[in-house]
């Protein structure tokens, strides 16, 4: 579904992604690990379409498309998804409206009909249900005003609601409490299935006693330069990053 | 070296045809014309005027043409009284033909001089030339009459169109609203087929005691043209009053609203909304002034600028010695889309009292780029994502509105200008 060859990317003339490699498969859920500063959350930018960042080399496939000449919209519209690490407040516009014409662009993009209000509104019943976020708040502007768990739970609502094939979940886990990280963790566990697939991209290895992943990769300088299996996570927890330093210098 | 002191010329010297039937009593003409004889154009050294100028006025060629159109295309609620007014006369057969109960609405033309002669009185005219003008050379207008514990149920339509090139309309509007009343006007300014025209209007506006009157002012004159458009309003004690300014189009557009608030337990609300692009350049001046306690006006103008116009708003509101328990509130926010777009936005209070709770405030900014890129990353596209914004920014105003027609003809009109499409 997914390949990256060789990624490099800069912002400001400063390299921070410097020949990434990764292959992410339908059914397949991956996580990304690292410590600070090692290009996890640019890595996420540069796949959502960001334009402050410069790409000097590599590929991006994306189901047999070049993703890196797509505008943000289209890759939005192919199915990619990018739950925001910052999730932003838009005063004045309300959430369903948001994400019906959200929903309405990418059905119009794929050659399908407009969704009825009737459907539209079921759905958004349906979905909300599934992150227990309150009715209320998806007819309020798009988070203004809501909590730091509100907010990573509406991300996750509008996953459900779009239905994308790649979510890329960019330290979702951050900031929540227990409840909250249940909540959503559980939300995206729900929406997995054998079409779609999720990147979770995490500081912590607490999220994925909650979303298992089927490989583990730790990004450092640039570079994913391990991966593993699922006890891989744990083992970075125990550890720390140091010992893969040591390891790289050999 | 010889230095001469340059005396500027004064308003009478423009060269302007103002020839025709004017209204107003013979008085209150010399009165307005001696302003005219002594009163120089104001330039922006001329606080009131510091960020529009007048030369486009000033050096027109402007003449006064009567003008008979066949239909009038702009109503905008098919449930209306209508009177239509073009290139400042009173167009009987595109006005509705008869009234609800509780209202006299009339053009001035159709009055005789006794009832004419008492008219216009209000209206300041020291260094006001624009008023000074509008007084002596009026041709018509409207006069509504609403009557005490009457609502009215019908919005009553007032609309002028403008036609022809270089036309000048002087249109003098008279409203009344009685006693414990209650009526919603919309009064449009809108151009048929013309060209640098001129509309200077004035409405003098009369709320009574515990009286409601709502008005949508609607603007989309042709880019080409000028308007000054003044409401002198007066408030008595107990009375609500409200008008919604929305200006989509016109080249330099000039809005003075003075309300002086002369009764306890007033409630103002001043609302506006400009949406420019081109070269146009809309200036909101807004003078709210409590002379006596426990009043409320609340005023809210939002702006979005695009390509090279310009927005000015200037709000002030006087709070006198012995008004006491006023709340005023008043607030200016404005987008520019544009690099070349202007704002000069001025809010002002001027407090006499200590008893009071004021607040002012203005933002300019541009559309938040975070954000933007947020909806386009849920698969919107840029257009409409800079649209959702620039809708969301503007919507508090628009919310103000409570005649769903007058909604629906700004949607339509955004449409047509701008390609937005807001209807949700």
């Amino acid at each position: 579904m997914l390949k990256i060859n060789n990624l490099h990317a800069s912002i400001d003339g400063k390299e921070i992604l410097k020949g990434l490699n990764l292959e992410v498969k339908a059914g397949e859920v991956h996580a990304i690990m690292g410590p600070n500063g090692a290009g996890k959350s640019t890595l996420a930018s540069v796949l959502a379409g960001r334009e402050e960042y410069e790409i000097s080399e590599g590929s991006v496939d994306f189901d047999g498309k070049d993703l890196l000449e797509m505008a943000t919209e289209d890759r939005a519209r192919e199915g990619l998804f990018l739950a925001f690490q910052y999730p932003v407040e838009i005063p004045g516009v309300s959430n369903v409206n948001f994400l019906r014409t959200a929903l309405n662009e990418i059905r119009e993009y794929n050659g399908q009909e407009q969704i009825s209000a009737k459907d539209f509104m079921s759905l958004v019943r349906e979905k909300s249900a599934i992150v227990e976020l309150d009715a209320k708040l998806a007819s309020r502007s798009v988070n203004e005003g809501f909590s730091g768990g509100e907010k990573k739970r509406n991300e996750i609502f509008q996953m459900a609601m779009l239905d994308p094939k790649l979510a890329i979940l960019d330290e979702t886990d951050s900031g929540l409490d227990i409840d909250a990280l249940r909540i959503v963790a559980n939300g995206v566990n729900t929406l997995k299935s054998d079409k779609n697939a999720t990147i979770v991209i995490t500081h912590y290895q607490r999220l994925l006693d909650y979303i298992v992943p089927d490989f583990v990769h730790v990004l450092y300088d640039g570079k994913i330069v391990k991966s593993g299996p699922k006890e891989l996570a744990l083992e970075l927890e125990e550890k720390g990053y140091d010992w893969i330093k040591a390891e790289l210098q050999h | 070296m010889n230095l001469e002191t340059i005396i500027p010329e004064v308003a009478s010297s423009v060269n302007w045809k103002l020839e025709g039937k004017h209204l107003l009593s013979e008085d209150l003409r010399k009165k307005a014309m001696l302003v005219l004889d002594n009163t120089p154009f104001p330039t922006t050294k001329t606080e009131a005027w510091k960020y529009t100028r007048l030369a486009k006025i000033r050096n027109g060629n402007f003449v006064a043409q009567p003008a008979q159109l066949s239909s009038n295309r702009y109503q905008v609620d098919a449930n209306s009284v209508s009177i239509v007014f073009v290139n400042g006369h009173f167009a009987k057969d595109l006005s509705s033909a008869e009234f609800p109960d509780g209202i006299k609405l009339l053009a001035l033309s159709q009055m005789d001089a006794a009832e004419l002669n008492v008219l216009g009185n209000d209206l300041p005219l020291d260094k006001e030339l624009f008023n000074a003008f509008n007084t002596a050379y009026a041709t018509d207008g409207v006069y509504l009459h609403i009557s005490a514990n009457m609502r009215i149920e019908p919005v009553i339509e007032i609309t002028h169109i403008i036609t022809g090139t270089s036309t000048i309309s002087n249109v003098r509007n008279v409203i009344t609203a009685e006693a414990f009343s209650k009526a919603h006007i919309i009064q449009q300014y809108v151009t048929e087929n013309g060209n640098a025209c001129f509309t200077n209007a004035v409405t003098e506006v009369s709320v009574a005691k515990n009286a409601f009157l709502t008005i949508d002012k609607l603007q989309y004159e042709d880019e080409s043209c000028f308007i000054i458009a003044t409401e002198q309003v007066n408030q008595v004690a107990d009375s609500n009053f409200t008008i919604n300014t929305i200006t989509l189009n016109g080249g330099l557009v000039r809005n003075n609203l003075n309300i002086n608030v002369n009764g306890v337990n007033c409630e103002t609300n001043l609302n506006g909304a400009y949406i420019l692009k081109g070269n146009q350049h809309v200036d909101n001046h807004t003078v709210v002034d409590h002379k006596v306690a426990h009043c409320v006006s609340n005023e809210l103008y939002k702006g979005v600028i695009d390509e090279k116009a310009t927005g000015v708003f200037n709000g002030k509101v006087f709070v006198r010695k012995d008004a006491q328990k006023i709340n005023a509130f008043q607030s200016n926010g404005n987008v520019l889309l544009s690099d070349d777009a202007t704002v000069n936005s001025k809010p002002e209070l001027e407090i006499y009292a200590d008893d009071v709770k004021c607040s002012h405030g203005s933002t300019t900014g541009q559309l938040d780029d975070e954000a933007i890129f947020y909806l386009r990353a849920r698969g919107i596209g840029e257009k409409a994502a800079r649209q959702l914004m620039v809708g969301a920014f503007v919507g508090d105003v628009f919310g103000k509105l409570e005649n769903e027609a007058v909604k629906l003809r700004i949607d339509q009109l955004l449409e047509e200008r701008f390609g937005w499409d807001f209807g949700s």
